[in-house]
C-alpha cells in the first residue's frame, strides 16, 4: 500500500498544471470572495423627501448622515423629482418622511415613514432598508420614549456585527473546495484507473480492494487538508476573521466531513465507467447542490418547503453550520453533535455502499 | 509426452460462465504443464478474454474449476494473486511514471523489498539494455518498448504463471518477433505462459494451443498437432474450417 501512495503522489505532481489549479483556486477564490464580492455597504448615496421641517425629521436625517452607512445626497419635497436619480443609479434609496412628525406621534396617529429601495438589487435593497429602519426608530424613540417605548425595535447583528460578508464566504469556500477536491478528484481518480485498464491489472495482484481505495485517497486528503488550512490562515491574517471555537474540534469536523467526501467520490467511482462521466456526475450530483442548497449563499430558511428538506440531504449543509458555530459563534461539540452524528451517518452508508458495489463488480 | 498431474501448472475442469441467458464460455477442460507456452487463439467474443478473465480471479465462474498450483483460484484467490503476473491488453505502464518508478511500483505491490527492486530493476536493465530509458517518463517510448517493459513488469516478481492479453496488437512484427523472444526465454526459466492472440502465425509459436469458438474449445493439442487433425497446411485454414462448421450448423 506505500507503494500504492507513493504512486499516487508521484501522478499527482507528475501534472503541476492541475497541481496549480488545486492549490491555487482555493486561494483565488477566498480572495475573491474576500475582496471583491463584498456586500458590505459604505457611504451609500441615498435622498430624502420631505414636506415640512420640523425638529424630529431633523433629527433622523441628522443621524442617517451620520451613520456609516449612508450619505444624504438631496433633500426634495417631491419624490417624483428623484426618479431620474433612482435611473441613473446616483441615489440607491429614499427616505420619504410625513409631515408634521412630531405632531402627529403626541396624537398618537398613525406615522408611516416609506422607504423606497432599488431592489435591482435585492439584496443591498434589502440591507439598507434594515439599516434605515433601525436608525429611524431609534431616533424617534429617544426622542418620544414614551410614545414609542413599546415599537422600538433595536437590530443588532449578532456575532457578525459588521455583516462582514467574508466570514460568510470563507465556510462555504472551504466546503465547495473539500467537496471538489475529495470528491470529484477521488472520483475521477479512481474511474480513469479503470477506463485505463490499469484497475484490471490491480484487482489481479494481492492488492486488497480497501488497500486500493485507501492508497488512492490517503494523497487526497493530504491535499484538502493542506487547503483547508490555506484558507483558514488567509482568512484569520488577511481578513481578521475570528475564531471563537476550538481548533482541534474543527480539524477533526473537516477530517470527518474529508470522509464524508471521498466516500461519495468512491461511490460514484463505482456508478460510472468514464471520467467524463465521473466529473459530470460529481458536478451536477454535488457541485451544485453544495453552492445552492448548502445555505451559505442562500438562506435555506427562505427556500421553499420541500427544497429545505432537499436541503436536508446535503452533506454540505451541515457542515456549514458546524463551521460557522465553531468559528464565528465558539460552540462546541454539546451543540454541533447532532450535525456531526448526521455526517458521520451518512460516511457511513456511503461507504457500505460503495463497498457492496465495488464487491458486485469483482464477481 | 508425460502428463503426469503433479507437473501440471494448470488445471481447467468444466469451466463456464454465463452471463444471464448468453453462455460466453461453454464447459471447456484444458490442462497446461510448467513451463509451457500455451496459446487460447479465437475471433473476438470466441470467450477467451472471459476464460482468462476467469483464470485470473477477475470473474467468478458459474460452474467448474480452474486450478493454479494446485490452488482453487475461485476459493482461494489472495493465494493465488501471488502466483500469477498479468499484463493486460489495453493498459500496460502508468504513462505518466517513468520506467524505474512503475517497476518500483509493481514490485512494491507485489511486496519485494525496496533492495530487491532496486537490484533486479539493474540485473534487467544490464541485461536488456534499457539503462538510459529508466528514467523517462514511459509515455516517451514508442509502444514496442512499452509492450516489452510492460512484459517485464508483470513478470517482475517471478510469478509461476504469467497471463498476457492480447500482448503483441498493434505492434510492428519486428517487434513482436523480439517479444515473442522475451516469452521464450521466460518459459525457459520455467515460467508458465498463458498468451491470447488473434494473430494467426502466433500459434505456431506456443507449445500447445486450443482454439475457441462460440465459447467452446475446437481445436486442442500442439500446433503441428492441430494442423494434422484438420488436414490444413496452416492455422488460417484450420479458422476457416471451424468456422465453416459453424456455419453449416447454423
Amino acid at each position: 500500500m506505500k507503494a500504492f501512495i507513493i504512486k499516487e503522489i508521484r501522478h499527482l505532481l507528475r501534472d503541476p498544471r492541475s497541481l496549480l489549479i488545486l492549490i491555487g483556486m482555493p486561494v483565488a477564490q477566498i480572495l475573491i470572495f474576500g475582496y471583491a464580492i463584498t456586500t458590505d455597504l459604505k457611504e451609500t448615496d441615498i435622498a430624502i423627501v420631505r414636506q415640512t421641517n420640523d425638529p424630529l425629521s431633523q433629527l433622523i436625517i441628522q443621524h442617517l448622515d451620520a451613520s456609516q452607512w449612508f450619505r444624504i445626497k438631496k433633500i426634495e419635497t417631491n419624490s417624483s423629482r428623484l426618479e431620474n436619480d433612482f435611473r441613473r443609479g446616483e441615489i440607491r434609496m429614499t427616505v420619504a418622511l410625513p409631515d408634521n412628525m412630531e405632531k402627529r406621534l403626541m396624537q398618537s396617529s398613525p406615522l408611516e415613514i416609506q422607504l423606497i429601495g432599488d431592489a435591482s438589487d435585492p439584496n443591498t435593497a434589502n440591507l439598507l432598508a434594515q439599516y434605515a429602519k433601525g436608525i429611524i426608530r431609534t431616533t424617534v424613540a429617544q426622542s418620544f420614549p414614551s410614545q414609542y417605548s413599546g415599537i422600538q425595535v433595536t437590530s443588532r447583528m449578532l456575532y457578525n456585527e459588521e455583516i462582514r460578508s467574508v466570514f460568510m464566504f470563507v465556510p462555504g469556500t472551504i466546503v465547495i473546495l473539500l467537496m471538489l477536491l475529495s470528491a470529484i478528484m477521488t472520483s475521477i481518480s479512481l474511474t480513469r484507473e479503470k477506463e485505463s485498464g490499469s484497475m484490471e491489472v490491480l484487482l489481479v495482484s494481492p492488492l486488497r480492494p480497501y488497500e486500493i481505495i485507501l492508497g488512492k485517497v490517503i494523497p487526497y486528503i493530504g491535499l484538502s487538508f493542506l487547503n483547508a488550512a490555506i484558507i483558514l490562515l488567509l482568512a484569520r491574517f488577511l481578513f481578521g476573521m475570528p475564531f471563537r471555537g476550538s481548533m482541534a474540534l474543527l480539524l477533526a469536523e473537516t477530517v470527518l466531513f474529508i470522509a464524508l467526501a471521498l466516500s461519495l467520490g468512491i461511490f460514484i467511482s463505482t456508478i460510472t465507467l468514464t471520467q467524463q462521466m465521473a466529473m459530470l456526475l460529481s458536478m451536477f450530483a454535488l457541485m451544485l447542490p453544495t453552492i445552492l442548497l448548502s445555505g451559505f449563499i442562500f438562506p435555506i430558511e427562505n427556500m421553499p418547503l420541500w427544497l429545505q428538506y432537499l436541503s436536508n440531504l446535503m452533506p454540505p449543509r451541515w457542515f456549514v453550520v458546524i463551521i460557522r458555530g465553531i468559528m464565528i459563534r465558539g460552540i462546541g461539540l454539546e451543540y454541533l453533535w447532532k450535525e456531526t452524528l448526521i455526517l458521520a451517518g451518512m460516511t457511513l452508508i456511503f461507504i457500505l455502499l460503495s463497498i457492496k458495489k465495488f464487491k458486485l463488480r469483482l464477481e | 509426452m508425460n502428463y503426469n498431474t503433479n507437473n501440471l501448472s494448470i488445471k481447467v475442469e468444466n469451466l463456464e460462465r454465463r452471463f444471464g441467458n448468453f453462455t460466453a464460455v461453454n464447459k471447456i477442460s484444458f490442462s497446461v504443464r510448467r513451463g509451457e507456452i500455451f496459446g487460447l487463439l479465437g475471433a473476438n467474443g470466441a470467450g477467451k478474454t472471459t476464460t482468462l478473465r476467469m483464470l485470473c480471479g477477475l470473474l467468478a465462474p458459474t460452474s467448474g474449476t480452474a486450478l493454479i498450483d494446485n490452488t482453487d483460484v475461485a476459493r482461494q484467490p489472495e493465494k493465488v494473486r501471488f502466483k500469477i503476473g498479468y499484463m493486460s491488453q489495453r493498459f500496460s505502464l502508468y504513462e505518466d511514471l517513468t520506467v524505474w518508478e512503475n517497476f518500483r511500483f509493481y514490485g512494491g505491490v507485489y511486496g519485494m523489498s525496496a533492495k530487491d527492486i532496486r537490484k533486479k530493476f539493474e540485473d534487467l536493465s544490464q541485461r536488456l539494455n534499457f539503462g538510459e530509458q529508466a528514467d523517462r517518463l514511459t509515455r516517451d517510448l514508442p509502444l514496442g518498448w512499452k509492450q516489452k517493459l510492460a512484459f517485464m513488469v508483470a513478470a517482475f516478481h517471478n510469478p509461476p504463471v504469467i497471463f498476457l492479453d492480447e500482448p503483441t496488437s498493434g505492434v510492428d512484427p519486428m517487434v513482436r518477433r523480439q517479444f515473442w523472444d522475451l516469452i521464450y526465454e521466460s518459459a525457459l526459466a520455467g515460467t508458465t505462459i498463458i498468451v491470447t492472440t488473434h494473430y494467426l502465425d502466433e500459434a505456431m509459436y506456443c507449445d500447445r494451443l486450443a482454439i475457441m469458438a462460440e465459447g467452446s474449445i475446437k481445436a486442442y493439442g500442439t500446433p503441428a498437432g492441430v494442423l494434422d487433425e484438420f488436414k490444413a497446411v496452416n492455422m488460417q485454414e484450420v479458422f476457416l474450417k471451424i468456422a465453416g462448421k459453424e456455419a453449416l450448423l447454423q
